[in-house]
């Protein structure tokens, strides 16, 4: 499984990626292996406020539904339509065009709490 | 389980089944579901129960036992039914299969095997001999409208002939033609240690793909099938679940027959229905069905269809509002979705002349 060393992680396997103040949000392969076939995705609204640690948006598998977390607290500033179409590109290309949204973090701290890859890969093999 | 070092070699997705650890799916649910579709494709369901009963009073037995009439079995032929309690409830549901005049196999779920061991044992009386032998036997079912083909050329003409619910000796045990997916297909039972082979031979003969249980649960529902422990339990009896054509009310008796001759003249208070959404969302188990602002039942089942391409479920309503056609609401998130109470099963294959 693959895991690109410049995102950071979730314990509730998100990837989170960071361009100033703004962090776009996915899911790890980890993640999309896990569920298997991405059918549905329910992403949140523009300008909506989300919450670090708080569900943002909803992913459906053929099995189950699961929360996407928000790594940070800000405004949503993107989401990717695509997937509402598409959801089979969060399994093709979970770091790339399978992304889910942009918030823009009000405070660094929340992207200093996340995991880097080493610490997520271990968290994988060891739970902690 | 005589396969788990295959399905690790294969990379296969494992998860919890009950007790066992099972493959969910070995390279994608949806691959999976259309390789049964349109192809074939390979399952194994070893954890599933097998019991024998036999002797001189093996058929009178399994008359009080069970709720269907056996007494106009042949050899070589099968029966689905429910098991039930005194209240009516369904215990499990197995298939009753005729070996001989005092000789019945039945398959059970694989999550009941001790509670059904126990219970049928509970009941046996001195001139029957009733074994379990879930630890001796392994089963596969090999299911899609090219298994028929790749059977004939295996095993031969005799097994790729069975008519529907009928089964022939193989080996230590039968090969059959059922299944539990809505697709042409049969299921072969032998001894657990036959089982790996059995499954590379087959495997190998065709382009046989393997299934895990991810998509063994989409193509049940699609044909309508009800998940025990699921879509229902002791709560429940067959006249609620939709399933009274696998049961002989004018039998003289059977465990249920009163509670149900009861219910039956009162009339069921519940109904299992299948609905379709029409609103992007997909019902799962557990979530709430109302119409008119009004909680009328629950689903137990729900998934999307990969053949409908529709998302689909199943679920006990009231029964006044039980009506086909009629529209319901689904509640997801906190949010209701509309839906439409259609007929069952949502997928019936194609049948061809052969």
């Amino acid at each position: 499984m693959n895991f690109p060393k410049e995102l950071r992680y979730t314990k509730t396997h998100e990837w989170v990626r960071r361009d100033g103040k703004q962090l776009t949000v996915g899911i790890t392969d980890y993640a999309q292996k896990e569920i298997s076939d991405v059918v549905f995705v329910e992403l949140p609204k523009m300008n909506q406020e989300g919450k670090a640690q708080k569900p943002l948006a909803v992913v459906e598998s053929v099995k189950a539904a699961f929360d996407i977390y928000s790594p940070a607290t800000g405004k949503v500033h993107k989401v990717n339509e695509r997937i509402e179409s598409d959801p089979g590109l969060v399994n093709q290309d979970c770091y790339g065009d399978g992304w889910f949204f942009v918030i823009e973090m009000a405070a660094d701290s929340d992207w200093d709490a996340l995991m880097t890859s080493e610490t997520y890969e271990k968290h994988l093999k060891t739970g902690v | 389980m005589p396969l788990h070092s295959e399905f690790l070699v294969l990379n296969a997705k494992m998860g919890a089944f009950g007790q066992w650890e099972v493959p969910l799916y070995f390279t994608s649910i949806l691959d999976e579901h259309e390789a049964v579709r349109t192809r074939s494709g390979l399952f194994d369901i070893s954890h599933m129960g097998e019991f024998k009963v036999r002797g001189r009073g093996a058929l009178a037995f399994l008359q009080k036992l069970l709720p269907r009439d056996l007494s106009r079995m042949e050899n070589g032929q099968a029966l689905y039914m429910p098991m039930l309690d005194e209240n009516g409830g369904v215990i499990d549901d197995v298939i009753v299969y005729r070996s001989g005049p005092q000789e019945y196999f039945l398959i059970v779920n694989a999550g009941n095997v001790d509670k059904d061991s126990a219970w049928v044992s509970s009941h046996v009386t001195e001139d029957v001999h009733f074994e379990n032998l879930s630890e001796h036997y392994g089963l596969l079912a090999f299911q899609g409208p090219e298994a028929a083909l790749i059977i004939e050329r295996l095993f031969g003409s005799q097994y790729a002939a069975l008519r529907y619910y009928r089964f022939a000796p193989f080996r230590d045990g039968f090969i059959s033609r059922t299944g539990y997916t809505g697709e042409d297909g049969f299921e072969i039972c032998v001894a657990k240690s036959d089982v790996p082979k059995l499954w590379q031979d087959i495997r190998a003969a065709g382009q046989t793909a393997p299934i895990g249980f991810g998509a063994r649960d989409t193509l049940r529902l699609e044909a309508g099938m009800l998940l025990c422990g699921h879509d229902m339990n002791e709560d429940t009896t067959p006249l609620e679940a939709g399933i009274s054509w696998a049961l002989d009310l004018s039998k003289p008796d059977f465990i249920g027959l009163a509670a149900l001759r009861k219910q039956q003249s009162e009339g069921v208070k519940r109904k299992m229905a299948g609905f379709i959404l029409k609103e992007r969302g997909i019902p799962r188990e557990g979530y709430g069905i109302q119409k008119n602002g009004r909680i009328i039942g629950k689903v137990t089942s729900g998934a999307p269809s990969p053949t409908l391409k529709e998302n689909i479920g199943l679920g006990y309503i009231e029964a006044a509002e039980a009506v086909l056609g009629s529209e319901i609401e689904i509640i997801i998130r906190g949010r209701s979705f509309k839906a439409i109470i259609t007929t069952l099963p949502f997928y019936k294959r194609k049948k061809h002349s052969s």
